[in-house]
């Protein structure tokens, strides 16, 4: 059965009218931020001479006008994103081993509160974490943005892991364990080779979120070169918006940069990530 | 495990442990039992704060969950060309930092910035105004941030949801002559039930929960017209410092983000039976 030329029409049209709403207002930034400081920009203006020096700017911070510049934040950032994708990678591959292939006591419980993490308001520990962090003489220090956001994406790993564990064929183990295969020789042997792509979309989503991060490191963090880049821009924009627009453009859309390149190149393991992160609960 | 214990849920007990003091931060808190709960009922910026969080609701969820449904209807009728390209576009602000879209928005937004150039287009200069700074429209604006962020999420989730039904409902449907619509309602939304369930779950406690986006774009103003739970709780545990009395209201909001996710969960399950 096929459709009207006229109802085609109207698919293309709804569709282009939706992408223009996403991109408008992320393209008015980007052409904000391709301009010259000197340059008084109003409304949706095309960057005729396309100029970098905002981006030069925001990188390096190099003219006096306060908090470090960017190439820090973004050295702090990567620190804790990718410590808290390894470590809750390594530890994910575990648990998610655990729930998924053998059975122990109380593992339905254990896995419930698992589950609890993942559906966790977050926001309501933060608080009492900078307390916490404060009487372990442990603010202003990366690992305070570490610990907490490896437990709250082991809640998602595990979950994530299992599911790829217990989808994994039984025969397949039993055939390495009638060779003589330890339990960890059947992890790393036998199922770790195949769970490259899972590994890939946990990781890939582990990173999005932590280097997104910001409540946590706005209460934890006071030291300017200890801050990462979501909440270096925050300040930043704080202090300077009136006075230097186009850097500030220029410093969101750096931070947002490398989110973009690794979402273009890798947004089938985003989405997939971000489904079964929604569907689960 | 034992970092989820140690930093989720440990921090949540101590909350509920601190919010029956009323404690500033530095000396001895005084055990003061529920008055930090008694008082959050009646502070004006705490329910200014849930009421938002409320309206923001159908921006973040109710609105979202409309277009996604929208769009997903729409592309069940026939295969689209640059699908990928339309997905990945559509889906690429939930990527994207609050801090940044705060940053995005609040130029797209300001006075001499591109939304107010497109009111000028359409002959409605005179409304020119600093959308995210006028208190009639602040909370509005600031949702239609959140909707503009969620609304491919929900349209991917319902997408997906769409391949799983029997394409034998769809033939069935265009053999008796349903058009568009007849089609979406009788086969494409009643097939998508517990997608919308979801949807609707995850994006409703998104709206309750919202904080990096209202920070860093209003700040709660102009006033306290966009106050929103999670920065009533951060302004008086950091600039109060009245640490026992934020988390009260931490421990409130986690309870209402708790109740709200089960019942519906519930509502959708008797709708079921």
């Amino acid at each position: 059965m096929r459709t009207s030329r006229y109802e085609r029409i109207t698919t293309y049209t709804v569709l282009i009218a939706f992408t223009l709403m996403v991109v408008y207002p992320l393209l008015s930034i980007v052409f904000l931020a391709l301009h010259r400081k000197s340059d008084l920009v109003t409304g949706f203006a095309f960057p005729w001479h396309p100029d970098l020096s905002s981006f030069t700017a925001a990188w390096t911070q190099d003219d006096g006008s306060g908090g470090p510049g960017f190439s820090t934040l973004f050295a702090n950032s990567f620190i804790v994103a990718g410590t808290v994708t390894v470590i809750s990678a390594v530890l994910s591959i575990g648990t998610g081993y655990a729930f998924g292939t053998m059975r122990f006591r109380g593992d339905r419980v254990v896995f419930a509160i698992v589950l609890l993490g993942i559906i966790f308001p977050y926001e309501a520990t933060v608080i009492p974490l900078y307390y916490d962090f404060q009487s372990l003489h442990m603010l202003n220090s990366l690992w305070a943005l570490i610990l907490p956001q490896v437990g709250q994406s082991v809640s998602f790993g595990t979950f994530w892991m299992r599911a790829f564990f217990r989808s994994s064929p039984k025969a397949l183990i039993e055939a390495a364990r009638i060779d003589g295969a330890t339990s960890f020789g059947v992890l790393w042997r036998v199922l770790l080779p195949q769970a490259r792509p899972a590994l890939m979309t946990l990781s890939t989503l582990v990173f999005v979120y932590t280097w997104n991060e910001f409540l946590l490191a706005l209460v934890l963090i006071q030291d300017s070169d200890k801050q990462t880049a979501p909440l270096g821009l925050s300040y930043f924009a704080g202090t300077a918006r009136a006075g230097d627009p186009t850097k500030v453009a220029a410093a969101a859309v750096l931070v947002a940069l490398p989110i973009v390149v690794v979402y273009i190149f890798l947004q089938r393991h985003f989405i997939r990530g971000m489904l079964a992160g929604a569907v689960k609960e | 495990m034992l970092a989820f214990l140690l930093f989720t849920l440990a921090p949540l007990l101590h909350a509920a442990w601190l919010s029956l003091y009323d404690w500033d931060g530095l000396l001895v808190g005084r055990y003061v039992g529920l008055d930090n709960y008694r008082a959050l009922v009646s502070d004006p910026d705490v329910q200014a704060s849930f009421l938002h969080a409320g309206k923001l609701v159908g921006f973040y969820a109710v609105l979202p969950i409309g277009l996604g449904l929208v769009l997903a209807g729409v592309l069940t009728r026939h295969p689209v060309r640059g699908m990928t390209f339309f997905r990945t576009t559509l889906f690429l602000p939930q990527t994207i930092a609050g801090v940044v879209v705060a940053q995005a928005f609040v130029w797209f937004y300001a006075e001499t910035g591109p939304f107010n150039r497109v009111l000028e287009l359409l002959g409605l200069g005179d409304r020119v105004t600093a959308w995210l700074g006028d208190f009639d429209w602040a909370l509005t604006y600031v949702g239609t941030i959140g909707t503009w962020v969620t609304f491919g999420l929900c349209m991917v989730l319902f997408v997906s949801g769409t391949q799983k039904i029997s394409p034998s409902l769809y033939d069935a449907a265009r053999v008796d002559g349903a058009g568009a619509v007849r089609e979406f309602l009788a086969v494409t939304l009643p097939g998508l039930r517990n997608e919308i369930v979801v949807a609707f779950v995850l994006t409703t406690i998104n709206a309750l929960r919202g904080f990096d986006v209202i920070y860093n774009a209003t700040s709660g103003g102009p006033g306290n017209e966009t106050y929103v739970p999670a920065l009533v709780m951060f302004q008086n545990a950091f600039r109060y410092n009245k640490v026992g009395y934020s988390c009260a209201i931490a421990v409130t909001l986690a309870v209402v983000i708790f109740a709200v996710a089960t019942l519906i969960n519930l509502v959708a399950e008797r709708g079921e039976r």
